[in-house]
């Protein structure tokens, strides 16, 4: 057997160093030179682009079916050579491929479950923000306690009394439960956008609140709201991975990073390469979501850049903010 | 100042009241039956009567709500459906080891990402500061039960220089003499606490080369390196002591990463913990341990961030007063 899976690994990288070059060379604005002078943004970002083709194009970069058992008695265990390049795992499956398609399943949870937790987190917060009062009171409470239960155990529960999800509604169970942070940065931001006077113009013309918010107020929200999904989309994954690693996560035989590593974890010694390589890939693509988001900060975040006088002085509102990147992961 | 903590105490407990109250609606609320057969047959209706009605499951649901809030009041969180005993007893012997767990990771996590941070600070866009950011991102990456896989096969089945699980020696810790206990115990416990506080320790030290900084541009640094003081005396004792504000938050923020942490790397260890408690229980669909380990991750966590407000409070004098003005 040839190297062949490595011909379309091969093009995947190139088109993909090629687009990340391009990119950065073509960087005309302030805010896109800014992320690309961010130390790690454009190796990160060509990361995520490279696991992004990788589960586009699963069919094509796979050489063999996610859950074919190739030789149950001949081809177990095995370890990395041209023709299973990662090895196989203790079913004779090829490693590789399961990868590959398990980047569909990750990165698709990661990416559905930030969908709905920044949609929700965006109208939370902006409608406490915008309206105060009673209704950012009653909303903020809700907030203090969805992030006083660390997210994991509402995940426990919801599977100990139902059964273990599928992985979109796995997902959306993330997502429903993982906005509390988001809406609190974004109301902090639409706090002090609504006082502005373009806001004011927009209510005197008689625009009705939604209208405003949704025009006016979150476009201004619209650096906090990137840099929290590109974060939320790495806790999301994390999240997932340890979820199914523990059994209450994607089910077999549905590749996810998580549940491959959870299926290898009783080969460690014998078999490594099954546990070790779904571990990587999940590490690179977080890796890159973190600098990616850290590109995004310095270049859409003025204030993350020079002195913020507010954090020093202890101000809740603008710590909040800055430990917004720290407490997703929370 | 009083009045303040006595807002701060109410609004904690009513967090854990809302807690109990949503966890107790999703127990009653959710579709099947909390009695699962043992066979392939389904359950008697006649049976399934009797054991409702034994559970007091039949019973109206605000009835049975007073009745749980009471049976919570004196300690008492049910019966565990896999363990066959009290739920309390369970999670007596389990929490112990998660908060032995947490506080020496807590311990890691703060020592080396202060100390990191402040390197950092100290060589701010030197290489020593690029190697160490692009460091702590890495590590910052690693999902912590993978890291703890590798750890425990570099170092414990590869090298032989920790136990690879248990709290314990099972066989031989009962032989041993107090000190050989102790280190028993310390062995046992450090590849789990450095898999967790290793992580931690690269977000604290990201969040805090980053405080630092801004500390250092700020006017009063400026006065104090005008007096002609040592950068290491302006950075230690002048920009870290302000730093150090915003990372008593950390403390209590770091919690709920420590407790959810805890759950996947208690499981990689073999750590009778809580969080191994609560995935085991998961399985058996034990919902009982699952819903009351929820409850006491809640209670730490509200407990921490309560403690660290306080701490906050006592560091910074400002904070009580804002409310009094």
């Amino acid at each position: 057997m040839t190297a062949l899976p490595l011909l379309p690994l091969a093009v995947i990288l190139a088109c993909v160093a090629a687009t990340v070059r391009l990119l950065a060379r073509r960087a005309r604005s302030a805010a896109a030179r800014r992320f690309f002078a961010s130390p790690a943004a454009a190796p990160g970002l060509g990361l995520l682009l490279f696991f992004v083709a990788l589960a586009v194009l699963a069919p094509l970069v796979a050489p063999y079916r996610p859950s074919a058992q190739l030789d149950i008695v001949g081809l177990q265990s095995r370890p990395p050579s041209w023709r299973f390049l990662l090895g196989t795992d203790l079913f004779s499956r090829d490693v590789f491929s399961r990868l590959v398609y398990g980047a569909r399943v990750s990165l698709g949870i990661g990416v559905l479950a930030t969908l709905v937790s920044v949609t929700l987190g965006a109208a939370v917060g902006a409608a406490a923000g915008y309206f105060r009062r009673a209704t950012d009171a009653v909303l903020m409470r809700l907030v203090d306690v969805g992030l006083a239960v660390p997210k994991i155990f509402i995940v426990l529960v919801a599977v100990a009394l139902g059964r273990p999800l599928g992985p979109v509604p796995l997902a959306v169970l993330l997502g429903l439960t993982g906005w509390f942070t988001t809406s609190r940065l974004v109301r902090a931001e639409v706090l002090s956008i609504r006082e502005r006077e373009f806001v004011e113009a927009a209510r005197a013309l008689g625009a009705r609140p939604w209208r405003v918010i949704a025009r006016h107020v979150l476009p201004g929200a619209t650096a906090v709201l990137m840099v929290s999904a590109a974060l939320s989309i790495a806790n999301m994954m994390l999240l997932e991975a340890g979820l199914s690693f523990i059994g209450a996560g994607v089910q077999p035989p549905v590749p996810s990073w998580g549940n491959m590593i959870a299926d290898a974890r009783d080969l460690l010694t014998t078999a490594p390469w099954a546990s070790l390589f779904p571990g990587l890939a999940i590490t690179a693509v977080v890796l890159g979501l973190h600098a990616v988001s850290d590109g995004l900060r310095e270049a859409l975040d003025p204030q993350a850049r020079g002195a913020d006088p507010a954090l020093a002085a202890g101000e809740p509102r603008s710590r909040e903010r800055r430990l917004g990147g720290w407490v997703a992961r929370r | 100042m009083v009045a303040w903590l006595l807002a701060r105490l109410a609004a904690a407990l009513a967090i854990v009241f809302t807690v109990v109250t949503l966890v107790f609606f999703a127990i009653h609320l959710a579709p099947g039956t909390p009695f699962l057969p043992t066979g392939d047959r389904p359950l008697d209706p006649s049976v399934e009567a009797g054991l409702r009605a034994r559970f007091g499951l039949d019973r109206p649901l605000g009835a049975q709500y007073v009745r749980y809030l009471g049976a919570l009041a004196r300690g008492d969180l049910g019966e565990s459906f896999s363990q066959q005993r009290p739920v309390a007893l369970a999670l007596e012997e389990a929490i112990p080891n998660t908060v032995v767990l947490a506080t020496t990771a807590l311990a890691i996590d703060l020592l080396l990402g202060l100390a990191i941070g402040a390197v950092q600070a100290a060589y701010a866009r030197r290489r020593l500061d690029t190697l160490l950011t692009h460091t702590t991102l890495f590590v910052y990456s690693l999902p912590t039960f993978w890291l703890g896989l590798v750890l425990l096969l570099v170092f414990g089945q590869g090298l032989h220089w920790f136990p690879v699980g248990g709290v314990v020696d099972p066989v031989l810790h009962q032989a041993l003499s107090p000190a050989g206990r102790l280190l028993d115990r310390l062995r046992h416990l450090a590849l789990p606490a450095l898999t967790l506080g290793l992580v931690g320790a690269a977000g604290t030290a990201r969040f805090q080369r980053a405080a630092l900084l801004e500390a250092l541009n700020q006017g009063f640094v400026k006065a104090a390196r005008a007096k002609g003081l040592s950068e290491s005396r302006v950075l230690l004792g002048h920009a870290l002591r302000n730093a150090l504000l915003p990372t008593i938050t950390l403390m209590g923020l770091a919690l709920p990463f420590l407790l959810t942490g805890s759950v996947v790397i208690e499981t990689v260890f073999a750590w009778p913990g809580m969080g191994k408690l609560a995935a085991d229980a998961v399985l058996s669909r034990d919902y009982p341990i699952v819903t009351a380990t929820t409850l006491a991750a809640t209670v730490l966590v509200v407990g921490g961030s309560l403690i660290a407000d306080i701490l906050y409070a006592a560091a910074d004098p400002r904070v009580g007063r804002e409310r009094a003005r």
